[in-house]
């Protein structure tokens, strides 16, 4: 009886993989809230990793039935010292300690014991992020004469490069053609064939001279036949590849905020996060994303993620020249045609009166025509400032591309953040 | 004297297959009766896998396999877990996998554990040749594996999950613990579940019918369904369950069927581990006399066995338990020994064997016709009794105490060996529950029954959980009574509060 020795080492590995779906399937709602929780300790490029999650055992219990404490217990352990039948003990304090862990918990030790942990991917984290999300009035923008263009395989050719040949595209063409310029050979030597089946059906009237010609003559073609070349030059065929321009798959992000003085820490920390979001949802859907800071006071500066968000300055707020910059930001280095432009902004609505209504007409007039889609979110604990009550027009003027939310407490921000991005329904 | 087949520690197919022959032709003489052996080499990865498919090589999706899976992987990746050197699956031919990581040392004792140790192990011991059928477990596996995609197809994975779910929580109780299961082939697994389901539903109206007693024929005199109690819920509620869809009772028959096939490993696992290491370590030494392995290698040999039969004492940290290789090991050991050279005291407690020099017969007779509990029985001798210094904690609920009893010594040995073998029998480790009534006339509610061993309570959570599981395959009301002198202690009943888990 000889043993088989197998190489497995090749198989897939991947048998786990429909399991390990259906689990996170099971658990998506509590997934999605560990991920909603993990955006908020995130750094704002920080997009490259996948995440830990924790879900309570609690929650995952595969209960069976099993003995809880009480009754008599008896149990036997190894490696008596100096104990006597007899010998009583008190019970050691807080239940399980002197009895011996033969019971229950024996698995995943080296977690904590209310919560099992894995790893997630850094798309699945974007997966369960931006579940049931949209970016709208995405647009693919086509490109000029500069573009970049891809090779695709497009159909085939009679000439190109060796290493293009297609093997059984060309074998086929040789098979159709030596059927082709067999096919009067063949049928000719089909007729003689039948002729001499004939023959042996009636030996009597046989001509035997004629049958000796007609074996020659199929002798003859199929000499013919077989001459014909097994595979030509005609034959050949080449996988063609063709030219065809790519569309763009550039966007570029402002993210526009206020950073007088009425701005709090706590609040920039909100702002935040909020662009976190949105800058992790556009990386999906975009092959690239810049990100252009422009924050403002009385006037309005492009600056680098930290002195965004860290850096404190006191002033007026003169909102308009935050947009302004935007809008020549734009003119100067993001042509709409090759990106797609998302400009969000985030203020505590606090404006100097005057200008809010120039803010509105740059929005309207300069800014609207140019990009993809335009949120404000108004991040403040008090009520609705006059920005709020400005931009309230535009939203219903530039319906689908201006989208505005109040963000009053950090809980408020994914929420806040879905009902900007929902898939809506196809609008006619 | 023969050069060693392999000194380095690289391991290649051709040493693997010399090696192999070589312990086969040992085993032999030694009289060991084998499946044919299918050694497979696999990676990390796939350990993993195996580990998420209960050693399986094939198994029906599931997410508790899902959360196996990303467990394991987790705490090897981490660190916090060596895998396996090998699993070995109870089948014909028996199948191992062996790790791509080990030496040729390693390879060479996991060959001589797995493919000569268990594989006997499966073969000769009665529970497995009574209750496992090892020719058709991968056919059956396989049918299971898609009927179960089947079902997800036609009517959704959360409707195939929730009679799973619930099946798995009952699977200590859908064993046959009495009963031989006729073992089938897939292929007519196949085929009868047609007839099954027809027999099924004809049964059922029999139970279920709505016509008055008095109008009916036969009159019989139906106090009490079930007749007598039913230990094997899942049994019962697949055949019984008045609202169940055919393939929801072909979904908990496979749940059933798979417990039971392992049945026979939960109550040999001190014997199983045991002969397989007392199997290795005979053969690795007999591989050393031949001169076909060099002294390097049972060093390293040595290291591992020492680990593995490692026991920490009660007091230690690391301590969790009686770790069975290296009971099953001492005993089998012990075994031998008494039949080489017995003591006065081996003379005494096994005349049968004692002294009768040759051994292999005795230690056959041993593996095959006990179970974990009966062996420890029959065959744990005072010197190993001594030697692992045993001694028994009694905790009752009544005293503020803890209680010394059996400890090894003369007064002892007896008791000690019986509460030792005690703590290896299934009916005492898990809770006795069966199936008490159904008012099949009135509500056509189900009650379950806990007798009580030693008075020992149930888990309320779990309890409380599962009977909730149990209430939505029988689809009317369930309790579960737990009962000590036939007075009814505890009742439990689902619990609402236990639906958050999941959500669909």
């Amino acid at each position: 009886m000889s043993s088989i020795v197998i190489d497995r080492r090749r198989n897939s590995k991947g048998k786990s993989t429909v399991n390990r779906e259906r689990f996170m399937r099971r658990y998506r709602t509590q997934i999605r809230k560990a991920v909603n929780d993990a955006v908020n300790r995130r750094s704002i490029t920080d997009v490259d990793s996948g995440e830990e999650i924790k879900i309570s055992k609690k929650t995952l219990s595969e209960p069976f039935f099993h003995h809880g404490e009480g009754g008599v217990m008896e149990r036997t352990h190894p490696g008596n010292k100096e104990f006597i039948s007899g010998d009583r003990f008190p019970k050691p304090k807080g239940g399980k300690a002197g009895q011996g862990s033969g019971e229950g918990d024996a698995s995943d030790s080296g977690e904590g014991v209310d919560d099992f942990v894995f790893q997630i991917n850094r798309d699945e984290f974007l997966e369960y992020l931006f579940d049931d999300l949209e970016l709208p009035n995405m647009v693919r923008k086509e490109l000029k004469a500069t573009t970049e263009y891809a090779y695709r395989r497009g159909g085939f050719t009679n000439a190109g490069s060796p290493d293009r040949l297609n093997i059984v595209r060309s074998l086929r063409g040789a098979h159709a053609r030596r059927i082709a310029l067999s096919g009067k050979e063949r049928k000719e030597i089909r007729a003689l064939k039948r002729e001499l089946r004939e023959m042996e059906v009636s030996p009597e009237d046989t001509d035997l001279q004629r049958a000796e010609e007609i074996k020659a003559r199929i002798r003859e073609l199929n000499e013919k036949i077989k001459k014909l070349p097994f595979i030509d030059d005609f034959d050949l065929k080449f996988n063609n590849m063709i030219k065809v321009p790519m569309p763009s798959s550039n966007a570029v992000m402002f993210c526009v905020m206020d950073v007088s003085g009425s701005m709090t820490r706590a609040i920039k920390e909100m702002a935040k996060r909020f662009f976190f979001l949105l800058y992790m949802f556009l990386q999906r859907n975009y092959e690239k994303v810049e990100v252009v800071f422009i924050r403002h006071h009385a006037e309005a500066k492009e600056c680098d993620e930290h002195d965004f968000f860290y850096a404190r300055e006191t002033g007026g707020t003169v909102v308009s020249s935050a947009l302004a910059l935007t809008r020549d930001v734009i003119e100067e280095r993001y042509n709409p045609k090759d990106y797609n432009i998302y400009i969000a902004q985030a203020s505590d609505g606090d404006n100097w009166e005057s200008d809010t209504p120039k803010c509105s007409q740059i929005i309207s007039e300069s800014l609207m025509p140019m990009v993809s889609y335009f949120a404000y979110v108004e991040i403040t604990e008090r009520n609705h400032q006059n920005l709020w009550y400005e931009y309230k027009a535009l939203e219903d003027r530039f319906e689908n591309y201006f989208a505005m939310a109040h963000i009053q407490t950090p809980a408020d921000i994914y929420p806040v953040f879905r009902e900007l991005f929902e898939k809506k329904e196809v609008s006619a | 004297m023969s050069a060693p087949i392999f000194t380095g520690s690289e391991w290649n197919f051709e040493l693997i297959e010399t090696i192999d022959k070589e312990i086969a032709l040992i085993a032999e003489e030694y009289g060991l009766d084998i499946y044919p052996n299918q050694i497979e080499v696999i990676n990390s990865e796939q350990m993993l896998d195996a580990y998420a498919s209960v050693g399986m090589p094939l198994m029906y999706n599931h997410w508790s396999f899902g959360k196996q899976f990303l467990s394991s992987q987790g705490s090897y990746q981490r660190g916090h877990m060596g895998l396996a050197y090998e699993i070995v699956i109870n089948s014909n031919p028996c199948i191992s996998y062996l790790m791509e990581e080990n030496s040729m040392t390693m390879q060479t004792l996991v060959i001589a554990h797995a493919c000569y140790g268990h594989n006997s192990f499966f073969k000769g011991n009665y529970l497995f040749r009574e209750w496992t059928d090892a020719d058709s477990i991968i056919d059956y596996l396989l049918f299971a594996k898609n009927y179960i995609a089947q079902c997800e197809e036609k009517y959704g994975i959360d409707a195939v999950e929730e009679v799973l779910d619930a099946a798995h929580s009952l699977q200590s109780q859908g064993v046959n613990r009495y009963k031989r299961p006729v073992p089938i082939s897939a292929e007519e697994e196949r085929d009868r579940q047609k007839d099954r389901e027809e027999y099924i539903q004809r049964t059922l109206n029999d139970i279920w019918t709505t016509i008055p007693l008095k109008f009916r024929k036969e009159k019989k005199a139906v106090d009490r369904f079930p007749k007598d109690p039913e230990e094997n819920i899942l049994y019962f509620i697949e055949k019984n369950a008045p609202l169940l869809e055919t393939w929801q009772r072909e979904l908990i028959r496979i749940v059933r069927k798979l417990a039971q096939y392992f049945y026979p490993q939960r109550q040999t696992k001190v014997m199983n581990e045991g002969w397989a290491t007392f199997w290795h370590y005979t053969l690795m030494n007999e591989l050393h006399n031949r001169g076909k392995i060099n002294d390097g290698t049972m060093l390293e040999f040595l290291q591992s066995h020492t680990n593995v039969v490692f026991q920490p004492e009660f007091d230690d940290p690391r301590y969790s338990g009686i770790n069975p290789y290296t009971l099953g090991y001492n005993i089998f050991t012990d075994i031998k020994r008494i039949c080489m050279a017995p003591t006065e005291e081996d003379e005494r407690w096994f005349p049968d064997f004692a002294g009768c020099d040759n051994w292999v017969p005795v230690l056959d007779h041993a593996m095959r016709n006990f179970k974990d509990e009966s062996f420890i029985l029959q065959y744990m001798s005072p010197k190993v009794m001594r030697d692992m210094r045993f001694f028994t904690i009694s905790n009752d609920e009544k005293n503020d105490f803890l209680e010394v009893g059996a400890i090894h010594n003369d007064e002892g040995y007896r008791q000690l060996r019986q509460n030792l073998a005690a703590q290896y029998n299934i009916g005492n480790i898990e809770p006795n529950i069966q199936v008490y009534s159904v008012d099949t006339r009135g509500d056509r509610s189900l009650t379950l029954r806990h007798y009580r061993h030693n008075n020992c309570p149930l888990d309320k959570n779990s309890a409380r959980e599962i009977m909730g599981h149990i209430e939505r395959l029988w689809g009317f009301e369930v309790k579960l009574e737990s009962v000590s002198d036939d007075i009814v202690i505890e009742t439990f009943r689902p619990d609402e509060t236990a639906e958050e888990g999941a959500n669909h």
